[in-house]
């Protein structure tokens, strides 16, 4: 026990918490993401595990072509853009559960994106590309800088938009269908656009984390979907904790970023405590099946047979 | 106002569970008509109410609203003409938007939604003001969640909301079944009121008979997917429990006693 504690290094904790905190940041866009459909359409969107490595893949062969770094995240955009859109259509015109529909896009993807890359992974030369978003440690201090002005503004575009007209269409579309179709709301129109959008910002987030760590993997958005529930459970514990319940929209969409650093800074912590990296995931799913069920097994626990069996057997010994 | 010209809806067709829901109906309702549409179980009432609403197309006929042929629209391209209250009181409104958001959502019915702000300033001194009417202290409550309201609550404001802008038609499906006693009383005067206020052209199923003479200038009673009576005018304000049983009796050819108990 003594040696495992002396072996750990402050120091090393120290060093990895800049990486933590860009990667967290990386991961909140991804998690504005799934806050669209997950939240405000109450749809489980699981096509943005495809789409997360669409967006790394588009970002890095146009990379590996020359194009400005820049630019190529604005083609990943519309990759997920596309691919939302795919399960959209799934979803609403051919009348697919939408979990499956995710499903279904999530596989293909996974043949388009090794058609992208024409294999498993494709590297950049970080020290040749210029990149704004990178892990080069010389330069991690300004993606932080570029990330956190990014994050801050993406929530008040986001914001601005759900309280638009069209954007009360969608937030209504999520919250009861049926009245949005009695007030003249096309619900599958807004299911469709609200799945493009997400993966959208899905597959944006896949481009900057392939540029951050130079490389694109087709299995780098493996369990992407469960990382953005964590941020997004994450963000709205915290939130509720400093804010309460009336927590303002657009702090909400912020939080969903904070919720993102704060996974990735335990990720960090835990992987230094020397938590085996292979069971990560494993860890990640049931943080998040633990988050989910608590509200759940909280409200059972006031209202359960076995707590109203309890109660009547103690009134019976009275009376 | 409205033409219903002779409309089929066969539900399951070609299985065990097929059901002639509506059979060549056909309906017309001048300006200004107050229609109750009574019927037992199974008559089509609803099933009526839903086709015009467009919650599917029909097998067969024409729906015309105000000179459009609204047959081959979907019910939210008939948002523009048709304002709806539910039997589910959870149905007519968002439960987690705020009941301003609810409401602007309702003043945009049929509308085309733009990037413009979702609630104009100016609107909300509209909102209080209509709110004030309900007699319900909501209009010093516009930023509540819809969902924490009671069911009562709800109705009124989707009533408000089915009529905020107004509409060519209103449809109540049995919109004061699911309240108690004196809430359905108070919802359904207030039903009175807007229809009478706005002069609105609706149609209103009920359960309740003595609901269907009390309201409205028109009475309709289904049966099997059809109209078998049609009461309108001085006949309408004289009539009586006693004289639509015995009538629904002799029209429907089954045995009062059964039948009375579905319609009262």
């Amino acid at each position: 026990m003594l040696t495992y504690f002396a072996s750990l290094n402050p120091a090393a904790l120290l060093r990895a918490c800049p990486g933590g905190i860009a990667q967290g940041l990386i991961w909140g866009v991804m998690a504005l993401g799934v806050y669209c459909t997950f939240r405000i359409l109450d749809l489980a969107d699981l096509s943005v595990d495809g789409s997360f490595a669409t967006g790394g893949a588009v970002s890095i062969m146009l990379i590996l072509h020359g194009w400005n770094p820049e630019l190529t995240l604005l083609v990943a955009l519309v990759s997920g853009l596309i691919a939302g859109w795919v399960t959209g259509i799934l979803h609403t015109k051919l009348g697919i559960p939408a979990i499956l529909a995710g499903i279904l896009t999530q596989i293909s993807l996974y043949s388009v994106n090794l058609n992208i890359m024409g294999k498993a992974n494709q590297a950049i030369n970080v020290n040749q590309t210029a990149l704004r978003i990178t892990s080069n440690a010389m330069l991690l201090w300004r993606t932080i800088g570029i990330m956190a002005v990014f994050c801050v503004l993406l929530p008040l575009v986001l914001y601005w938009y759900f309280g638009t007209e069209i954007g009360c269409a969608f937030r209504a579309t999520g919250n009861n269908a049926a009245m949005s179709r009695a007030l003249g709301i096309n619900t599958d129109r807004m299911k469709i656009l609200g799945l493009a959008y997400s993966n959208a910002l899905v597959a944006l987030s896949g481009g900057m984390l392939a540029q951050y760590q130079g490389f694109a993997d087709v299995n780098m958005g493996r369990g992407a979907i469960v990382i953005g529930l964590a941020a997004v459970i994450i963000g709205e514990v915290l939130g509720e904790l400093v804010g309460g319940k009336h927590l303002n929209f657009y702090l909400r969409l912020l939080f969903t970023v904070i919720g993102g650093i704060v996974y990735y800074l335990v990720y960090v912590f835990v992987l230094w405590l020397k938590f085996p990296a292979n069971d990560m995931k494993l860890l990640t799913a049931i943080v998040v099946a633990a988050f989910l069920a608590v509200p759940y097994l909280r409200q059972k626990r006031r209202n359960s047979f076995h707590h109203a069996g309890a109660l009547a057997k103690k009134e019976g010994g009275e009376g | 106002m409205l033409r219903v010209e002779h409309i089929s809806k066969t539900f399951n067709p070609g299985t065990i569970n097929e059901k002639k829901a509506l059979d060549r109906l056909s309906l017309h309702l001048a300006p200004g008509e107050f229609v109750t549409v009574i019927g037992g179980n199974g008559a089509g009432k609803s099933t009526m109410l839903n086709a015009i609403a467009g919650t599917w197309p029909v097998d067969e006929g024409r729906i015309t609203i105000d000179g459009t042929d609204v047959t081959a629209l979907p019910d939210y391209q008939r948002a523009p003409f048709i304002g709806r209250v539910f039997q589910d009181p959870m149905l007519g409104t968002a439960p987690d938007m705020w009941l301003e958001e609810n409401l602007a959502l309702a003043l945009r019915r049929g509308q085309k939604r733009a990037l413009r702000w979702g609630i104009a300033k100016d609107e909300r001194e509209i909102y209080r003001e209509k709110l004030a009417t309900l007699g319900l202290g909501l209009e010093d409550r516009l930023s509540v969640k819809v969902g924490l309201l009671s069911g009562g609550q709800r109705q009124a404001v989707t009533l408000l909301m089915a009529t905020l802008r107004k509409p060519k038609l209103l449809l109540l499906d049995e919109h004061t079944a699911a309240l108690d006693p004196a809430t359905a009383a108070k919802v359904l005067e207030l039903s009175d009121r807007l229809v009478t206020e706005n002069n609105l052209t609706a149609l209103m199923i009920t359960h309740n008979m003595s609901d269907a003479i009390k309201h409205g200038n028109r009475l309709i009673m289904m049966h099997q997917g059809k109209i078998i009576l049609d009461i309108a005018g001085e006949e309408k304000k004289h009539l009586t429990k006693r004289d639509l049983l015995d009538r629904f009796a002799a029209l429907a050819g089954v045995q009062e006693e059964t039948d009375s108990v579905l319609l009262s």
